[in-house]
């Protein structure tokens, strides 16, 4: 357990993408199995350990030390198993006793496997008790799977196939086959053994994403080399289906993160008959019409889905890509290619659920700048609302993992701005918590005294780290007043910052004081040059929200 | 007469009415009782300023000559007569010179104890604990998630890096007052006796500090070093600088930080910090707590930092405590990384 929370920790502080994968292929060189192949599923996200919830950590440490300090701390670290590893007073050992050894990575595991629900919290304990700091924290990061430190799974492939001079792609085609701790992958990597092989009938393929497209790159691309679609505000999915071994057909719903949420759309699984691997956008359609996102949300993270939930919330694929057809692996075709073999696949299929996602037609980029303007006249129509953006991709584009370069492009509609007055601050969480990173924002309005600042919405994000160090330092300087973590920023006419804010949507709130509440709100820009006066009005906000929820 | 007549928060930070003094104060004021040379305790533009003899060498390396109209040098023990007020300079232990300012009235005593901590530390004169009926306490490591371990410990770290990297130059933020110069007394302590680097701007502070007789060893100026003789040794420099284009002149250098918040991950990693070294010249939570209960104080106020912690445990220890919201203190320590600060 010390070489990985050694490791774990090299990690969490290496910010170099290469010097990260030298750390972890060098620990898989060093760790002996079965260490290391745990180490890889702990990497990778392969290992779940149902028992071991944040809420059991919690019951620990509230054995162990006063509540309302745990809570402050809590507040502070922002990381429940960081501010747990720090703060966890070890027992008194009975005179005469040695330290016990720490119990390796392995050990950790299999017991963690074995063990009832009833004996984890004592085990858990004396574990904590053993390790030292980084000891407790690698060991509360690994057993509650929450890792969030840098490492994306791809990377943990990466670095274990740099063992054998490997391409990583070859790892994930086989991924979905294998189990930890990968005893036969490694023996393959290090030439001890064959190339395992995946006997998945249904396995997710790692997907393919998009960079967001910036004014600039447009003038060093030609419309010609690419495909435009409407980006839906669905669910991005991956429908696959396969004959296992007995020739039976077996079908799969992922999310974009390889989740198994087949579970949750029973009433999607009789149309995916057809062996073939979708990457497509879930929706819910009623009478035809694509239904907003969140009328799409409550069909979401239901414990039980009710024929009435199926009913009401009729679900729905629509297609963007195809990475298989039968038998044959698509993802090296050309885009323009694959989408071809997706109209025949989807006809084929003849599915009232799954349907073949538009393209937009467009011969230069003031074409599709009008496009996206007005989806509605571009061939949305109806369903115009559920548009989120436009989606380019490169004609001569593979399917490749993960978020290639130069690829696929993704251009959102003109999010809403104004320009309000910051008011108050508050520190944030996690690795902001020491800095004031929680905003809240407000624009003028007639008050009983004159002008006077409502505030319309708080917003923690949009800003650049650097931005987030300036407008720390300006909360520092210019706090009036102290309320616990909320400090009072000086918002005057003459005298205070102005945020330019962009947001997605407005509605009516009563349980506002401004009476409007926005979607989705973060700093698009700090407005130094701009003195407090010049912000916005609330009747701005009440003339957007006549035009926004107009439309 | 209780104890929030003879000391209380006022704007320009704690009063004493009856002696005629501020201690520590933000704003300028007639009389003021300086607990140590931070820039954000010891300010210029006082009438008079009562404070050790480091302290105010400090503050006139900092302000110049004319940082106050009048000064006047206390001797740790040393008893004066304000007023009715009797006050007494006892060791802080924070950085040279620092003390804790007891004010005795009408036979109750209060300790401002300004920032202290109770950590071994070479370069400084060791914490006294002073008994009192009310304690003032920093709480810039409030919370028991704080406990800072040996800081030699943490030497061994940055040793055993630069061994391990000896085609590198490590560099380490190290708060120009105190930090610095603890971390150098401990290299040598450590055994480590080749040249360490400096930043420009410590080089004054860190003479000082050799004047009054503590042996840091031989110290170089960056300037004018070339960048391949950097390979493999240790520079000092101030938080602000690990992060600029100042460090272009190193080859392939490892960031370090030596400061109490390396002990939160996130803080590290915000900064881009490579190699955080626990070091701090605050008390931490066991600190804290054991020299509130040391000085047998039956109450606690708690000055800047996280108050709510402390005053709640203080509260579970059955003392009488409260937060004295006082604005302008620490506020360096935590916005440290791009203003030239001490912590």
């Amino acid at each position: 357990m010390n070489r990985f929370a050694e490791l774990l920790d090299r990690l969490a502080y290496e910010p170099g993408r290469n010097n990260k994968l030298r750390l972890i292929t060098a620990y898989f060189r060093e760790v002996p199995d079965p260490d290391r192949g745990y180490a890889l599923a702990a990497l990778t996200g392969a290992l779940s350990f149902k028992h071991a919830k944040a809420g059991l950590i919690r019951d620990l440490i509230s054995e162990r030390a006063d509540p309302e300090l745990f809570r402050l701390s809590y507040d502070y670290v922002g990381d429940l198993s960081e501010t747990v590893a720090l703060m966890w007073p070890k027992a008194a050992l009975p005179a005469g006793h040695n330290n016990p050894p720490p119990p390796t990575l392995t050990e950790v595991v299999t017991t963690l496997r074995t063990r009832g629900k009833t004996e984890l919290p004592r085990q858990l304990s004396r574990w904590l008790d053993e390790l030292d700091e980084t000891g407790r924290w690698a060991l509360l990061k690994l057993v509650t799977g929450a890792m969030r430190i840098g490492i994306s799974a791809r990377l943990a492939k990466t670095a274990a196939a740099a063992l054998g001079g490997n391409d990583p792609h070859e790892i994930e085609l086989i991924w979905p086959g294998l189990s930890p701790p990968y005893l036969d992958l490694f023996a393959w990597l290090e030439g001890r053994g064959d190339k395992p092989v995946n006997r998945d009938p249904a396995p997710f393929r790692p997907v393919m994403l998009a960079h967001a497209i910036e004014d600039e790159d447009f003038r060093n691309l030609d419309p010609a080399d690419f495909i435009a679609e409407w980006k839906w505000d669905g669910i991005r999915v991956q429908a696959v289906s396969g004959r296992d071994a007995n020739g039976h057909m077996q079908a799969r719903l992922y999310s974009r993160t390889g989740e198994d949420i087949t579970g949750s759309f029973p009433d999607l699984l009789p149309s995916l008959r057809l062996p073939g691997a979708i990457d497509g956008e879930l929706l819910v359609l009623r009478d035809g019409r694509v239904q907003s996102f969140n009328v799409l949300q409550q069909r979401l993270n239901r414990k039980v889905v009710s024929p009435k939930l199926t009913r009401e919330f009729p679900i729905h694929l629509r297609a963007y890509d195809l990475l298989g057809d039968d038998e044959n692996d698509l993802r090296e075709l050309p885009f323009a290619e694959r989408r071809k073999r997706l109209q025949a696949f989807v006809k084929k299929l003849d599915d009232p659920r799954i349907d073949l996602s538009p393209t937009i037609a467009f011969d230069s980029w003031d074409a599709l700048v009008a496009a996206r303007a007005n989806p509605a006249g571009a061939g949305a129509g109806e369903d115009a609302d559920a548009v989120e953006g436009v989606m380019l991709k490169r004609r001569e584009a593979p399917y490749l993992p993960g978020r290639p370069k130069g690829q696929w492009w993704k251009w959102k509609r003109d999010p809403h701005l104004i320009d309000a007055v910051l008011m108050y601050a508050q520190r944030g969480h996690g690795k902001r918590s020491s800095y004031y990173s929680d905003y809240t924002f407000g624009v003028w309005t007639d008050g009983e005294d004159g002008e006077q600042l409502v505030p319309v919405g708080k917003a923690y994000f949009g800003f650049t780290d650097e931005e987030l160090l300036q407008i720390d330092r300006f909360v520092r300087r210019n706090t009036t007043e102290k309320f616990g973590p909320v400090r009072h920023v000086v918002h005057e006419p003459d005298q205070g910052l102005v945020l330019e804010v962009a947001f997605e949507g407005l509605q009516r709130s009563p349980r506002h004081k401004s009476g409007v509440a926005m979607r989705f709100p973060r700093i698009s820009r700090l407005r130094w040059d701009k003195p407090p006066r010049e912000a916005d009005r609330l009747e701005t906000l009440e003339r957007m929200l006549k035009t926004v929820t107009g439309n | 007469m209780r104890p929030q007549d003879i000391l209380m928060p006022a704007a320009a930070g704690l009063c004493c009415k009856a002696g005629g003094f501020h201690i520590d104060p933000v704003r300028p004021v007639e009389r003021a009782v300086i607990t140590h040379g931070h820039s954000d305790h010891a300010r210029p533009g006082h009438g008079a300023v009562l404070a050790t003899q480091e302290t105010l060498d400090m503050m006139r390396l900092r302000y110049g000559e004319n940082f106050a109209r009048s000064t006047q040098a206390v001797t740790y023990g040393e008893e004066i007569r304000l007023g009715g007020v009797g006050v007494r300079f006892h060791p802080a232990g924070h950085v040279l010179g620092s003390a804790q300012i007891g004010v005795t009235c009408g036979g109750t005593r209060i300790v401002a104890s300004g920032d202290y901590k109770d950590a071994r530390d070479p370069t400084c004169t060791p914490l006294e604990i002073v008994p009192c009926d009310v304690f003032i306490t920093e709480a810039t490591f409030g919370l028991p998630v704080f406990r800072h371990g040996d800081a030699s410990e943490e030497v061994k770290k940055l040793l055993a890096s630069v061994k391990l990297f000896p085609e590198r130059a490590h560099l380490v933020g190290a708060y120009s007052l105190g930090k610095a110069q603890r971390v150098i007394a401990l290299l040598r302590e450590a055994g480590y006796d080749a040249p360490v680097y400096l930043h420009g701007a410590m080089e004054e502070i860190t003479q000082y500090y050799q004047s009054r007789g503590i042996d840091l060893g031989e110290l170089r100026p960056v300037q004018g070093t070339k960048k391949a003789d950097l390979a493999g040794t240790i520079t000092l420099a101030p938080p602000s600088a690990t992060s600029d284009l100042w460090t272009r002149r190193f080859p392939d250098p490892v960031t370090a930080f030596a400061s109490g918040w390396m002990r939160v991950r996130a803080r590290a990693r915000q900064r881009g910090i490579e190699l955080p070294l626990v070091i701090s010249d605050h008390a931490d939570w066991d600190g804290l707590t054991a020299t509130i209960a040391a000085t047998g104080a039956g109450e606690v106020w708690v000055t800047h930092g996280q108050e709510d912690a402390l005053v709640h445990w203080c509260r579970s220890q059955g003392l009488a405590a409260r937060p004295l919201d006082l604005v302008g203190y620490g506020e360096e320590d935590e916005a440290a990384a791009t203003n030239e600060a001490e912590a």
